[in-house]
């Protein structure tokens, strides 16, 4: 069947079967590699995407699920070639990482977090990567990153002695 | 060897450099890999513990429209050789596919090959096998029996290996000593399942004879074993290091895999690919790790100076004999742990099952070790009523008593463990969190505090294949770097296997920007293919800070003494009165007489008249480094030097349990840290803390546990719980750097001792946790069920 995406902002039309899942479409159907399938069955997170703003797995959902809401991909919150997201950028500073499978699914979540809660504690940045499972790093760096990401996103564009 | 402040980039909080392509989704894992024309495997699988295979039919699944082909082990078995062991056990032969006989159930026993996944997976169920099922058997100790079922009629016998060593006056030491203890041990069955399933893609080209392969992997000798199996030349199959692998730790040793696809694509003329799904990853993908029963007995003084140890180790192996049996003897290059215990027996017994097929986990069966070792260092102290660091201090080898050889003829290099201890003492009071864990108790929680030491061998001088397997005589474990200056002067370094998240082109970069006293980020570091590669192995045994980085400073080294000797050839001196700093070649008796890089590069690339007399052109060297203190063969009475290094780490930790729930809560996590000198700081806390988190699942949460008809249990991620940022409590790291004498800059290992201490920890702080109901638990995973029923029949038992 043919249906119609809004994909990190562009329109595009696919053809896929009913059955396929939004990240084999992602994946296999618009090139979009960044997701990555873990468990595909909705545990390990590592297929997470943007669904309005709010990270959801893209394995637990249809391609055609996915019609008239706007997707964010890996690949929509990198600014431009050879450039970081802020967010991008405090979990390269801080090494929030290994193996770098889980990664772009952590930084969405991150985005996710971050647009709405700009302060967030040790315990709601916790909170929110709890449904992404990182088996590399105990997770400790990735919450110093998502903090740093957050200090950092807040001081952007303020006057130098502005109050924090 | 190294201060603070003694090296320019090396140990300096740098940036890793392969994080840029992961965070933006730019990995190159083998599932993104597009070869044209690629067609899909989805896999049969044996629903019984073990079954005759009487007929396949496959008309059905080759009916569906978009499939291409379904083999089966007949055909596999006949085309190829059975997939490479460790111990010399001919008549337990290992195939990708089942042949005749399937022995665990979810073992494949056919491949469908499709145009893509989901259709290979429609055509798998419509494949018809008729089984005839057979007696099995799933318990270790069951399979010793002599009326057991067999998992390899042929073999006689489910044993693979039953091995006793003695190293030192045990039966003296015993008589001796005036108190005995003994334990018994469990570590279940576990692994570190990595997030990316493994994949492989295989791509036969018939015209020039090529079988290109691009593989999640971290398998030695990888290329080597599928030419072997394939019954083709080596130098025919090229194997992609470029593939960025999600995650590993030792299981990623997809050869089955690689096998089958290399197999169907040579057979039916396109790219094949194999990715695992999670259940074919967790049930039949052969990446399991150790199940080890212990019965430690020791011998011990009244002050607690133990004098001897017995252990006996059962390892479950699974169906089929791999490597994995080797992880019983890993453990022997450090059996005695920190501790100066002056006599060891240790029996290794492995035995075949009908569960699935183990492999390599981080540690390479330290880890279990390690757990019988700390639980039973903690009963000595508990019987004599000592303090559990205090029984440690006592026993631990003191820095000045290294280099220290241990019974079983290894001799650990460095180390300071008493001082480790008193600084994690230093930074978090020992008696305040007595006090702490005390307040918990008087509100009604159960509370522990857990200690365990640990040491990680590093530097994987394997030398347990030949220790375990005499056939093999094998006493090198190579790796290598060449680095070329090309004709306008950029660096470009290479490495010779795949990486999984540590970090190696990061490590290369460093220690040549250190040698060459250059910006590390000068120095490109790439992956030739397998073809264009000097010896090398994997990152396995903790080895690459020590190997590839000791192969970069080697080859970084020879480099600068070429440019030196062009420079003190051009500037008409002798090359002892030549000096290399930052790049430029000096005249020490007239600085301003110099060489700049450029003016090297140029000679070397295009000036031969003004090289030195024998001097290749060009800019190239290399190193192929055998590992320090390697070289030797066991000795007649089983003693081996193991790997050449020993990092050490001291777990400190306090861990409440809610008594109604039996759930238990890590408060504080404190860990020493002595890996010698650390190269990158982010690198290194990121792998001691994510080998204490894996620890923590291992120790709490991790089981794959089968129902009595042999059916694995934990088949997906609802079962088989991983720990989220929600059960990995903040860790402070408390370092201490002890240099090696046998590597370049000092360093050693640092990928296994968060994995091989946590488990203990976390089991000793239970155990303190249930001291005053009068349990104990010495069986892992310690799971919340399990614990909740100990303490409410304990707290029954106490009032009646």
């Amino acid at each position: 069947m043919r249906i119609k995406l809004d994909i990190n902002g562009l329109k595009r039309e696919v053809e896929v079967e009913p059955r396929t899942t939004l990240l084999d479409c992602l994946r296999d159907t618009l090139g979009l590699t960044g997701a990555h399938a873990g468990c595909e069955h909705g545990v390990c997170g590592a297929c997470t995407v943007l669904f309005d703003g709010v990270a959801v797995r893209s394995c637990l959902m249809f391609a055609v699920q996915a019609q008239g809401s706007a997707i964010t991909t890996i690949e929509g919150v990198t600014p431009g070639p050879g450039e970081l997201s802020p967010v991008q950028d405090a979990f390269c500073e801080t090494h929030g990482m290994q193996c770098g499978f889980c990664t772009p699914a952590m930084i969405l979540t991150a985005h996710a977090l971050l647009a709405n809660n700009p302060n967030p504690t040790r315990a709601e940045i916790v909170e929110a990567i709890s449904g992404n499972i990182c088996r590399c790093t105990g997770y400790a760096q990735i919450v110093e990153a998502i903090a740093l990401a957050a200090e950092r996103m807040r001081g952007a564009n303020r006057p130098k002695d502005a109050h924090p | 060897m190294s201060e603070p402040g003694q090296h320019r980039y090396v140990s300096s909080d740098r940036r890793v450099r392969e994080d840029r392509r992961f965070v933006v989704g730019k990995g190159n894992f083998v599932a993104d890999i597009g070869l044209p024309n690629t067609k899909h495997v989805a896999l049969v699988t044996c629903p019984y513990p073990a079954a005759r295979i009487k007929s396949i039919d496959v008309s059905a699944a080759l009916a569906l429209p978009g499939v291409h082909y379904v083999l089966d082990g007949a055909e596999l078995a006949a085309a190829t050789l059975p997939l490479m062991t460790g111990l010399d056990t001919p008549n337990v032969p290992r195939r990708p596919l089942a042949f005749e006989v399937a022995r665990y159930a979810g073992e494949w026993v056919a491949a469908v090959v499709a145009d893509s996944r989901a259709l290979a997976e429609d055509a798998a169920e419509k494949v018809k096998v008729v089984y005839e099922k057979l007696p099995f058997v799933l318990d270790a100790e069951q399979a010793l029996e002599p009326t057991s079922p067999l998992v390899h009629q042929a073999h006689g016998s489910n044993l693979l290996l039953d091995k006793t060593f003695t190293w030192g006056e045990v039966d003296k030491d015993f008589a001796a000593s005036p108190r005995k203890l003994s334990l018994r041990v469990k570590w279940g069955r576990s692994s570190t399942v990595p997030i990316e399933t493994f994949g492989v893609i295989a791509s036969w080209d018939p015209w020039r004879d090529m079988l290109d392969v691009h593989a999640s992997i971290q398998m030695p000798r990888y290329a080597d074993q599928i030419g072997i199996a394939l019954k083709l030349p080596v130098s025919s199959i090229r194997v992609h290091y470029d593939v960025d692998v999600g995650g590993s730790y030792g299981v990623k040793r997809g050869i089955k895999h690689t096998v089958l696809v290399g197999y169907l694509s040579r057979r039916l003329g396109f790219p094949v690919r194999l990715i695992e799904d999670r259940l074919e990853n967790m049930r039949g993908g052969d990446a399991h790790g150790p199940e080890r029963l212990f019965d430690v007995e020791v011998a011990f003084d009244d002050q607690g100076i133990i004098k001897s140890m017995k252990m006996r180790a059962l390892e479950n192996v699974g169906a089929y004999a791999g490597r994995s049996p080797f992880q019983l003897g890993k453990p022997i290059g450090a059996i005695v742990g920190p501790y100066k215990i002056q006599s060891v027996q240790y029996r290794a017994i492995a035995v075949v099952t009908n569960k699935t097929t183990q492999e390599a986990v981080r540690g390479f069966g330290q880890a279990p070790t390690n757990v019988a070792i700390e639980r039973t260092v903690d009963e000595v102290a508990r019987v004599l009523g000592l303090d559990p660091i205090e029984i440690r201090r006592r026993n631990m080898i003191r820095h000045e008593e290294f280099p220290y050889t241990i019974p079983s003829g290894t001799t650990y290099d460095s180390g300071n463990y008493h001082t480790v201890i008193d600084k994690v003492l230093a930074h978090t009071s020992y008696e305040e969190l007595k006090q702490e864990r005390d307040a918990l108790r008087a509100q009604g929680k159960l509370a522990g505090i857990g200690i365990a030491a640990c040491l990680e061998p590093s530097g994987g001088n394997a030398m347990f294949e030949a220790l375990l397997n005499p056939k093999i005589t094998t006493t090198t474990f190579m790796d290598s770097c060449r680095i070329t200056v090309d004709g306008v002067g950029s660096i470009t370094a290479t490495m010779h296997t795949t990486s999984s998240g540590q970090g190696h082109e990061t490590l290369v970069g460093t220690v040549i920007g250190e040698v060459l006293q250059l910006d590390p980020e000068l120095a490109r570091v790439t992956r030739p293919d397998s073809l264009n590669s000097l010896p090398s192995g994997t990152p396995v045994g903790s080895r690459m800070a020590i190997m590839l980085g000791g192969a970069a400073f080697h080859a970084a080294t020879k480099l600068k003494a070429k440019l030196t000797a062009i420079g003190a050839h051009d500037l008409g001196i002798a090359p002892e009165r030549a000096a290399y700093a930052n790049g430029e070649v000096y005249d020490r008796n007239a600085p301003e007489k110099r060489r700049a890089w450029v003016d090297l590069v140029q000679i070397a690339y295009r000036n031969f008249h003004r090289m030195p007399a024998d001097m290749e052109p060009g800019l190239s060297v290399s190193h192929v480094m055998q590992v320090p203190t390697g070289g030797k063969l066991p000795t007649a009475d089983g003693r081996v030097q193991m790997y050449p290094c020993t990092s050490f780490e001291f777990h400190l930790i306090l861990l409440s349990i809610d008594p109604e729930l039996g759930r238990p809560e890590i408060v504080k996590y404190r860990v020493g840290h002595d890996c010698g000198t650390v190269i990158n700081p982010k690198i290194v806390r990121g792998m001691t803390m994510g080998g204490i988190a894996h620890g923590i699942g291992a120790a709490l949460y991790e089981e794959f546990a089968y129902d009595g008809e042999g059916q694995l249990m934990a088949q997906s991620f609802m079962d088989y719980l991983l720990p989220s940022s929600h059960e990995v409590p903040a860790v402070e790291i408390i370092h201490h750097c002890t240099p090696s004498p046998h590597t370049v800059l000092g360093q050693k290992g640092s990928g296994e001792s968060g994995y091989l201490g946590a488990p203990a920890g976390i089991a000793n702080a239970i155990n303190d946790a249930l001291r005053p109901l009068g349990i104990s638990i010495n069986t892992l995973p310690i799971k919340v069920s399990v614990l909740g029923d100990m303490i409410a029949a304990a707290r029954d038992n106490k009032e009646k």
